[in-house]
């Protein structure tokens, strides 16, 4: 059985994208559209990967981490923040957020399954 | 456009020598007939309404399910003369090239099957109706039937200023 | 079509949406929202764009959206305030931005010096230099490097079934691991020690050994020394720490690399090996296992037995990367407390058919071909045809009106109308999209012509079918160009007049009466009649000696082939007058007309239907033949006295209204329905208000009553007939035909558009 990955992001481009490289890569793939919606799609999903933007209408991807890690179901899952923004001091809100790592864009498919590999079990 | 020999060229049916169907009727005293393949149905007279600064063969329009189809009176679109339309007469619903036109005519006779040798090419004569719409003569027992091609049954589809 | 290349196509259009987005948040920023919903939203617009471009490669688009994302993020994080100073350059961006979208799109080109010089101001405003240099660099630093290893089976971990994990088997073979010799290559000594908030982010020891079993042989010993007993243990604590070892060629940088997700919640040190003592902790291998072993026996089973479940699911890929690696690894299970957490167990529980259904998102919009929307219409307009000759017949029949048929029918009657109006709100959309290209075009204009033009728009939510809205972008396009060319003076003149130099020019649409109304007014001079009037006698439009009022000086603009402007500006170039765009709006069916006050400045009102597809009728009859009057050009209906009708030249009749004298149109005349003039008191007048205001009244033999009617082409199957608009169908099945209230009107007071003029 394929590893369930869940994306979150805003823009339909990162959301091709991102179910393209996943599903090439034999993942199971769900996608949100913002932070509201990913926590919607939490209460029917379990993936076992989260990959989730920043700058996001509604609710932005701090908030959704902090949502997903308040949830004892989903608190053990691995969260990947893929943005433009690697700043350290970006990267430490994200992790202080609750983060487990992140993806700087652009990204090529061996970059994300690199980076899932190292945070899913 | 060469209305002679045309359709021997361009239909397909013809190279496979195979025979085509016709449908033939009457208006006054002559018996006309246009390619099945040309006819969506064929349907009783019901009044139009007339049009303004229409031709006289123009006889209006009429409701076909929804579509508003012109009627053409065809016996004087060909210059024989106006019909005086009662219920006896038939509208011919035929597609000319992407419109679809009502054909007013006295009765519908038969369904022809034919071949390309037994349609005779139109013999030279004066009338602008005949250059104009017959594409060739078939002979049926013993009666004359002129093959007509409906391309010029509709006046233009440009305005011109009538009167 | 190749996936990726959809994925473009989905970027491009996605980028239009921002684009819209980005501009729309600017304009509100400009007009003072400075709300942190319209800044992040205006931010996340340029954001988003930059993501995509990045991943198409598309550098000239990411370094410019990159140096406006910078700007918007000073604004943002609240350094900047978003003064006019910092807006208008703004703007002026992101219409570069859009070039360049397209550009890249349609294989363009944006002159390399715009882009610069926007760039030059947008960091002149931040005063951040060159951000992108130190951005990409970030970037850079956080790429993964491609392995050359063989990917652990990732996709099918968790359901090849775990292995059993046993901690002193794995502790054990830790044991008999042989020293490495030292003619090995070099390599790293690691201490590891996690803290708790690492795996609270769901971080996890042994994922990160195997990611360092990539780069190398690695050693691995457990710390277990700091394990409390288990009354003491915070099952979420973290008491365990490692010491290891990776032999080979791999730089710190790789090293380091895979603690990159973690470097802030453990305390890490890594050292060439040999460099400070092979023993950094001071105890050798077999010490380290043997404290663990000894003081954890207890403990530690117990913990173990609790929490195989979990261990086993996080731990299994180590057991088959290892045995990928020419030397064994010895991983320790991930510690303990985490393993006790309760996550991971259900996320192994969960169910594994019905994701997919579920994860389908709660779309609030679909997508329909139009084809499909208009087949609907066509359908619906069918029925309330069919509706309609079902009520005649079911009156013919002699039903009284109470009858449970005749009720029913009402009842049909009024569900077909709502079906018709829900479907007509299929087709509809907002004038939003077209009033949103409107602020790009004014700056542009603007520019091009030295003004200062601010543009304010209302009623950008006013709804009107798709084809109105397509077909009006043009003609809205000239009238705004218009507006600020010839309505709105220059800045200096403005000053001298005692206004402000900036000019406005407002854009408005509205519902008005089952027509959209939309208005393009300026602030600017008015009308100059005079000159216009001249103009019009130069190029022999109008007599020298034609008395006219202001009303029909003023809609003299609208003859083809008249030019107001004196010296024509690179903007009315273009190529369209005012008779152009008159002419697309009435074959929209709508109406233009002008009114202007001197001084003041010029409002064009623009009135159209807000479908093509049915429309509100006045069905008359005129020598014999049913006829349908659009109810919206209809003022009143009269009963006309044979004394008000007078004779006016050749034919020409006049009605006086209450003191006006009015050209009289007899329908069936004019349209050769009748060959004799109606007795004006025979028969029924309809006043009615055409094109530009001016006034016809049409003489009919009687009126039947009101409808909507559905619209329908004769066009389709026949040609343009002149006096008549369109067809319908009527309940009683025939058609009937739609006058063309204004050609009926041109033509019956001859149908040169100046003489008509004349003679009003």
């Amino acid at each position: 059985m394929s590893k369930t990955i869940l994306t979150v992001d805003d823009s339909r481009t990162m959301r091709d994208m991102l179910r393209m490289a996943l599903v090439d890569a034999g993942f199971k793939v769900v996608q949100a559209e913002d932070g509201v919606h990913g926590l919607e799609v939490l209460a029917g999903e379990t993936p076992d990967v989260i990959i989730t933007d920043i700058n996001m209408p509604r609710m932005d991807g701090y908030g959704f981490i902090e949502g997903v890690r308040a949830d004892p179901k989903h608190r053990a899952v691995p969260i990947l923040v893929l943005s433009t923004e690697s700043s350290p001091e970006k990267k430490m809100r994200a992790r202080d957020a609750g983060a487990t790592g992140w993806i700087v864009k652009p990204f090529n498919s061996e970059k994300l399954v690199d980076a899932i590999r190292r945070v899913a079990a | 456009m060469n209305v002679l020999g045309m359709t021997q060229m361009s239909d397909p049916l013809t190279h496979a020598g195979m025979g085509r169907e016709l449908i033939s009727f009457r208006i006054g005293s002559q018996e006309f007939c246009v390619d099945i393949m040309d006819v969506r149905e064929i349907r009783g007279w019901t009044p139009a309404t007339a049009l303004p600064q229409a031709p006289p063969f123009v006889r209006g329009v009429i409701n076909l399910r929804g579509a508003v189809l012109p009627i053409v009176d065809l016996g004087s679109r060909l210059g024989l003369g106006q019909a005086d339309p009662t219920a006896r007469h038939v509208i011919i619903v035929a597609q000319v090239q992407n419109q679809i036109v009502g054909l007013l005519v006295d009765a519908v006779s038969d369904i022809l099957t034919v071949t390309d040798d037994m349609i005779q090419p139109t013999p030279d004569v004066a009338s602008e109706m005949v250059r104009n719409f017959v594409r060739g003569l078939l002979a049926i027992d013993g009666r004359m039937v002129s093959f007509i091609s409906l391309d010029r049954v509709l006046p233009e589809k440009d305005l011109e200023v009538a009167a | 079509m190749d996936p990726m290349a959809e994925i473009k196509a989905t970027f491009f259009q996605e980028c239009e949406e921002q684009l819209v987005e980005l501009e729309s948040g600017l304009l509100a920023m400009d007009a003072g929202d400075d709300s942190s919903e319209t800044v992040n939203a205006v931010f996340r617009a340029v954001h988003s764009v930059k993501g995509g471009a990045g991943a198409f490669g598309l550098d000239d688009l990411v370094h410019f959206a990159h140096v406006f994302e910078t700007t918007l993020d000073e604004v943002r994080a609240g350094r900047l305030a978003a003064t006019a100073e910092v807006v208008k350059p703004m703007l002026r961006a992101a219409d570069i931005l859009a070039d360049l979208v397209r550009a890249a799109r349609d294989g363009g080109f944006v002159d390399p010096a715009r882009c610069e010089t926007s760039s030059a101001e947008l960091k002149k405003i931040t005063g951040i230099e060159d951000t992108a240099a130190a951005d990409d660099d970030g970037m850079d630093g956080l790429v993964f490097q491609p392995m050359q290893v063989a990917l652990p089976p990732i996709g099918d971990a968790p359901a090849s079934g775990a292995p059993d994990l046993d901690i002193a088997a794995l502790l054990a073979a830790a044991q008999p691991e042989p020293e490495p010799a030292p003619a090995e290559p070099g390599g790293w000594t690691l201490t590891f020690k996690p803290k708790a908030e690492l795996y609270k982010k769901a971080n996890e020891t042994v994922l990160l050994l195997r990611e360092l079993a990539r780069l190398g042989d690695v050693e691995v010993e457990l710390d277990a020394s700091e394990l409390p007993l288990l009354p003491h243990l915070d099952p979420e604590g973290s008491y365990l720490s490692w010491n290891i070892k990776v032999r080979g060629p791999a730089p710190e940088g790789d090293i380091r690399e895979v603690f990159d997700f973690v470097e802030s919640d453990c305390d890490l040190t890594v050292a060439p090996i040999g460099a400070e003592g092979e023993d950094a902790s001071g105890l050798s291998a077999d010490d380290v296992a043997a404290i663990a072993s000894a003081e954890a026996e207890l403990d530690i089973a117990a913990l173990i037995s609790r929490a195989q479940g979990g261990i086993a699911e996080t731990s299994e890929p180590v057991g088959q990367s290892s045995e990928q690696q020419p030397a064994p690894v010895i991983a320790p299970a991930p510690a303990a407390p985490v393993a006790a957490a309760p996550a991971p167990a259900p996320a192994a529980a969960a169910p594994p058919e019905g994701r997919e259904a579920k994860a389908a998102a709660a779309a609030a919009t679909i997508r329909v071909d139009l084809d499909r929307v208009d087949r609907v219409i066509d359908l619906v307009g069918e029925l309330v045809i069919n509706q309609a000759m079902l009520a005649q017949r079911v009156t013919e029949a002699g039903m009284a009106r109470a009858s449970s048929v005749a009720v029913g029918l009402d009842e049909l009657e009024q569900l077909t109308r709502e079906i018709q109006d829900s479907v007509m709100a299929m087709r509809a959309q907002p004038v939003k999209s077209v009033f949103q290209r409107m602020p790009r075009l004014v700056r542009e204009v603007a520019a091009v012509v030295g003004k200062q033009v601010r543009l304010v728009t209302d009623g950008e939510g006013t709804e009107v079918d798709k084809t109105v809205i397509e077909r009006l972008t043009d003609p809205l396009t000239h009238m705004i160009r218009n507006a600020i060319d010839h309505g709105l003076e220059s800045p200096e003149k403005r000053i001298a007049a005692g206004k402000n130099p900036e000019g406005v020019v407002r854009l408005s649409a509205l519902h008005r009466s089952g027509r959209i109304v939309i208005e393009v007014a300026d602030d600017g001079g008015g009308i100059n009649r005079e000159r216009v009037k001249n103009i019009a006698i130069e190029k022999g439009l109008i007599a020298a000696d034609a008395a006219l009022t202001d009303e029909e000086i003023d809609n003299l603009i609208f003859l083809p082939g008249f030019s107001t402007a004196a010296t024509i500006s690179d903007i009315s170039g273009r190529g369209v007058g005012m008779d152009v765009v008159k002419r697309s709006i009435q074959e929209l069916g709508g109406r233009i007309s002008i009114s202007s006050r001197p001084g003041l400045g010029s409002t064009f009102t623009m009135s159209l239907p807000l479908t093509l597809a049915v429309l509100d009728g006045m069905v008359v009859t005129a020598g014999q033949q049913t006829l349908v009057a659009p109810l919206t050009a209809i003022v009143e209906t009269l009963q006309p006295r044979r004394a008000d009708v007078s004779n006016l030249g050749d034919g020409a009749r006049v009605i006086s209204i209450r003191g006006s004298y009015v050209p009289l149109v007899d329908v069936g005349l004019s349209l050769g329905y009748r060959s004799e003039p109606l007795d004006a008191e025979q028969g029924v007048a309809l006043l009615i208000e055409g094109e530009g205001g001016r006034r016809a009244v049409l003489l009919v033999d009687a009126i039947q009553g009101q409808r909507q009617v559905v619209i329908k082409s004769l066009e389709a199957n026949y040609r343009r007939v002149p006096g008549i608009a369109a067809a319908t169908i009527l309940g009683d099945g025939r058609v009937a035909l739609i006058l063309d209230i204004d050609a009926l009107v041109a033509a019956s007071r001859g149908t040169e558009a100046p003489r008509m003029l004349q003679a009003g």
